[in-house]
């Protein structure tokens, strides 16, 4: 039906519904791992200074199997 | 499954709740159990119209625990189908007439002295007090769900409450599944849901307007011919145990449809 459309809706829908239950079953509000990802980036960039950073750490709430698990996935030298 | 004493719940409302409650009451009760479903929606009750028994309501649910009538008075029988009782609830009292131990007070007056093989309750929409109260008796559940973003987030939440409410057998009842859809990708199949919410699905119920007629006059859709009464007779043999395969849901068959899953469309 949505041919032109490239993805279809329900993989988008499922990519969401991951995300969000995730962070539901952790009980942890999205903008908090926001605010942990700033924090963090500005941990890392005291530890390893570089200049111009292109890319933040990239922190993510994540589930394995029973647990539920923060990814943080820290570049440290961007391109 | 074993459970005896299951809720019907979903967290969001507008599901089908009150419709599977009927349904596979209705179909359980044909397939010879002893059956009552509960209203538990306090101030909203809609088992009773649901189930074409609006009229025979006299005593209810709260007037039992008031004291206000017996038992045996409160039972309304299904007079198309023998062994079906209707517990209906209060449309006028406060939710707070109704606690969990009176509800457990409740069920086991219904199984001990009335001689029930399985009661259903039908839950309030919500995660709130009308749910925990639905929910403190029993030992199974039937979670319904649509293949909707909002009402699969729901689902997921209140599995995560009956889990911890020590419910042993959850299931799911995936609701008004539009197969056209799924096969084009831009509905979730079962088998998405399966993966998203790890339980499975003890029925599968295609959306059907026979569903609307049904309700319309009152009648259980499990007593006609239609797909959703078919359906829900299905998962009500599922639920006593019977291996009963899941309906095809043929639509995504054919010509059109191979062409369309050749193009990725589906």
């Amino acid at each position: 039906m949505f041919w032109g459309r490239g993805k279809r809706t329900k993989e988008t829908l499922k990519d969401r519904l991951e995300l969000v239950l995730a962070y539901d079953r952790a009980q942890i509000p999205p903008g908090k791992v926001d605010a942990l990802r700033r924090d963090l980036m500005e941990v890392v960039e005291r530890y390893f200074p570089t200049q111009g950073r292109a890319v933040g750490p990239n922190v993510e709430v994540e589930q394995r199997g029973d647990t539920v698990v923060l990814v943080a996935n820290i570049p440290l030298r961007g391109e | 499954m074993n459970a005896k004493v299951i809720v019907v719940t979903s967290g969001k409302g507008g599901v089908g709740k009150t419709t599977t409650t009927a349904n596979i009451g209705a179909g359980l009760a044909k397939l010879g159990e002893k059956v009552v479903v509960i209203d538990v929606d306090v101030g909203l009750r809609n088992l009773d119209v649901v189930m074409g028994l609006e009229s025979r309501v006299v005593f209810d649910l709260i007037d039992v625990l008031e004291g206000k009538c017996r038992m045996r008075q409160a039972l309304i029988r299904d007079k198309r189908v023998e062994t079906l009782y209707l517990l209906p609830a209060s449309q006028t009292k406060d939710k707070d007439a109704l606690d969990a131990d009176k509800m457990r007070t409740v069920v086991r007056e219904l199984i001990e002295e009335e001689g029930f093989d399985r009661i259903l309750i039908d839950s309030p929409a919500g995660i709130e007090s009308g749910f925990k109260t639905a929910a403190a008796p029993a030992e199974g559940a039937l979670v319904v769900v649509n293949p909707e973003v909002s009402s699969v987030r729901d689902a997921d939440r209140i599995i995560g409450l009956l889990e911890a409410q020590q419910v042993r057998e959850i299931r799911l009842v995936i609701n008004r599944l539009r197969p056209k859809m799924v096969a084009s990708g831009n509905m979730l199949s079962e088998a998405d849901i399966l993966e998203i919410l790890g339980v499975k699905p003890i029925g599968i119920v295609p959306e059907d307007e026979g569903i609307l007629v049904s309700t319309n006059v009152g009648e259980p859709a499990v007593l006609g011919s239609s797909k959703a009464g078919q359906a829900f007779m299905a998962t009500a043999r599922r639920l006593r145990g019977e291996d009963v395969p899941f309906m095809k849901l043929e639509e995504d068959r054919g010509f059109l449809a191979a062409l369309r899953r050749l193009f990725g469309g589906a």
